[in-house]
């Protein structure tokens, strides 16, 4: 697809993608979930991936993550070849994660959750710098968290949410991977996390962000990559039509979504010409 | 007026910008909020508190010895023991496995000092060290079993319970058992070395000093960085109860014979465990990995080795407990090790307050747990009962704090406290 002219990037060298997927391939027994994807992502852009149930994005998002590994396939990071076995080399690379399942211990405190594996002076918990750089996060994000000091168990789901997105903004990561961030997140929070996306491309980071909703995909997204049955099935600027989007998502002109809407438009009609 | 001052103050710390939290800044809001917590089933040691003044009321009035303080000072030998034993458990149980071996495997190190120091005359550190080697091998085992076979521990251990038992009479032979040479230092360590008092009651004062200096420059660094700050007064008050219980226990058990090293040895291994499991980098993988397995490796932490550092650490106390249990009872026998030994100390753990069911622990349950169990062994000996009904009142006592843990988690459930 064509750049992106709205995005500084450093004048004068020829764009290298950030994150590069060639023909990466995932087999679950018998079952396909992913078949010869590609996928680039650059410096300074937002791409969503967007595709119907099943179609293959989470499992995209855990191969990238280092939770499962490609049946086939190369990933290249910052131009080199990686090979991401197990998450711990993906956070070590600069690769952060918002799980669709959040994976936050509920046992632990906001505190713990945020700084899980990364807690700082090992040997002698910093808590006081911890608890701070925590509410510093949490209040970038506009969070209403009551308390860092709570077991995560006691969140609502929207508080969670935030307390993973806070999570993989704690390390300064290149790339970050957002799974349905703003699934269980309220009007205001939205918004939050799309201008923080926005943030962050504009330091330059690469974002991957899934979303079902089409609405804040347009919103905030340089390239909108569609995945069918675990397909690549096409690439399209945010200013693509409707139709045409959903026509790629689910493979058909004919399709649940344009049914409905010409019965819409069929019952809508009679009114209109009144 | 202080009330509004008070206000003032606190609308501006970070962590109290929000108006739907309740906070225990007076006396009064402080029993209120330990009311809501117990409530909602966050019970804390308080079954243990609970259970030791039921236990020592019952026994006192049916035999007036029980708390007389040599009976306390040979339960606390007997307490050292077990309770090592228990601090291992307390590990394993933190990342929801289970060691059901801890007997045998302490069994064995016993018969194995026995063997290396009396037998072979081995110098007895060596023994000890050897002892304690082959523990830390046989933790090992497990987590070679659990992390690259995907053997659930239940089963290895229980495999461990009977081949460690078998090696333990293997090596003993035909004669069943080894007399340590008494008046040895190992021997005296396990029945005679007391405190000082002197030493005990300034050690006394040093625990609870250290308790208020630690929660003092902490309270001072919040206050520095903004966040909320327990006050001076409360922190002090507490201090001065800390002391009073310690050193009236300390007095009480001075006019006997006196605090046991032996008990010493592991209270300090107590608080060491506690700092590890609370203010460090590894205690904080420990509590992850029981609470959600794969978020923990997700975030990045090598659950594997953190499996191993928990079973490696349960068998080596089980081995230590092994062997102060052969210095206390100047033998190694095939009955060590055997018997409500691995059940004690695995229940120990829990009525102290460690979850079975992973994540939840503190190093302390071990100490508060154990002394439960062996005040109602104590008490029953004191009784003469036999041994038929020692077992099965003991078997209770483990199902009601099984129950009580179970109960307690479904209410922390429904109340959002994990």
């Amino acid at each position: 697809m064509t750049a992106i002219p709205d995005v500084e990037h450093v004048q004068g060298e020829p764009r290298q993608p950030v994150l590069s997927l060639r023909g990466i391939s995932k087999h679950f027994g018998a079952v396909s979930a992913l078949t010869n994807v590609d996928l680039d992502v650059h410096a300074g852009e937002v791409v969503a991936l967007v595709g119907d149930n099943g179609a293959g994005k989470s499992t995209l998002v855990k191969i990238l993550a280092g939770v499962h590994q490609p049946t086939s396939g190369t990933i290249a990071f910052g131009g080199e070849h990686v090979v991401l076995s197990d998450p711990s080399t993906a956070l070590g690379l600069g690769i952060a994660t918002v799980f669709q399942d959040l994976a936050l211990c509920e046992n632990l405190d906001v505190v713990a959750n945020i700084f899980l594996g990364r807690e700082l002076n090992p040997l002698r918990l910093d808590e006081v710098s911890m608890e701070l750089r925590a509410w510093t996060l949490l209040n970038e994000l506009s969070a209403r968290i009551p308390s860092v000091r709570e077991p995560v168990a006691s969140l609502s789901g929207g508080q969670r949410q935030t307390v993973a997105i806070a999570r993989s903004l704690l390390t300064e990561p290149k790339l970050i991977l957002l799974d349905e961030p703003t699934a269980a997140l309220g009007v205001a929070q939205t918004a939050e996390v799309l201008d923080l996306v926005e943030r962050v491309r504009a330091r330059g980071l690469g974002v991957i962000m899934i979303s079902h909703n089409m609405e804040d995909v347009r919103a905030v997204a340089d390239r909108i990559v569609v995945l069918r049955l675990g397909r690549n099935n096409g690439e399209f600027e945010p200013d693509v039509s409707n139709q045409d989007l959903v026509t790629a998502i689910t493979g058909a002109d004919e399709n649940s979504v344009s049914r409905r809407a010409s019965r819409r438009r069929a019952h809508q009609s009679p009114e209109i010409g009144r | 007026m202080t009330d509004d001052t008070q206000r003032v103050s606190t609308a501006r710390l970070l962590d109290r910008s929000d108006e739907r939290v309740k906070h225990a800044d007076t006396l009064g809001n402080t029993i209120r909020a330990f009311v809501d917590r117990v409530r909602s089933g966050d019970l804390g040691s308080l079954p243990v508190v609970v259970g030791l003044i039921v236990i020592c009321t019952a026994f006192e009035s049916l035999n007036p010895v029980f708390l007389a303080p040599n009976n306390l000072v040979n339960l606390l030998f007997d307490c050292s023991t077990v309770g090592v034993i228990s601090l291992g458990i307390v590990c394993i149980l933190m990342v929801g496995e289970i060691d059901l071996s801890v007997g045998s495997v302490s069994g064995f190190a016993s018969a194995l000092v026995g063997v290396l120091w009396v037998g072979q005359d081995w110098p007895v550190a060596v023994a000890i060290v050897t002892a304690l080697m082959l523990g830390a091998a046989i933790g090992a085992l497990y987590a070679f079993l659990f992390n690259r076979l995907g053997m659930p521990s239940f089963v290895s251990t229980l495999a461990g319970l009977l081949a460690w038992l078998g090696l333990q009479l293997y090596l003993l032979g035909s004669s069943g058992s080894i007399n340590l040479p008494y008046g040895s230092p190992l021997v005296n360590f396990g029945q005679m070395l007391v405190m000082p008092p002197v030493v005990s009651y300034v050690l006394a004062a040093l625990a609870s000093l250290i308790m208020f200096v630690t929660g003092y420059r902490t309270a001072a660094r919040r206050r520095a960085a903004g966040l909320s700050a327990s006050s001076l007064s409360r922190m002090v008050l507490k201090a001065l109860l800390v002391t009073i219980v310690l050193e009236f226990a300390v007095y009480y058990l001075n006019l006997g014979r006196g605090i046991p090293w032996m008990f010493g040895l592991f209270v300090g291994l107590c608080v060491v465990m506690n700092y590890a499991l609370t203010r460090t980098k590894w205690g904080r993988s420990m509590s992850a990995v029981g609470g959600n397995r794969e978020a923990a490796r997700r975030a990045g932490i090598n659950v594997r080795r953190v499996y191993l550092s928990a079973f490696v650490l349960c068998s080596t106390l089980a081995a230590a407990g092994g062997i102060l249990a052969a210095a206390r009872l100047a033998s190694s026998s095939q009955q060590a090790g055997t018997g409500d030994v691995n059940l004690n100390a695995i229940a120990a753990a829990v009525i102290g307050g460690t979850s079975l069911f992973g994540g939840r622990g503190s190093a302390y349950s071990a100490l508060l747990g154990v002394i439960v169990i062996q005040s109602i062994a104590s008490g029953l000996t004191l009784l003469d009962l036999s041994s038929s009904l020692r077992y099965m009142i003991t078997g209770a006592v483990l199902a009601i704090a099984v129950i009580v843990d179970s109960l307690a988690r479904r209410s922390r459930l429904s109340h959002g406290r994990a």
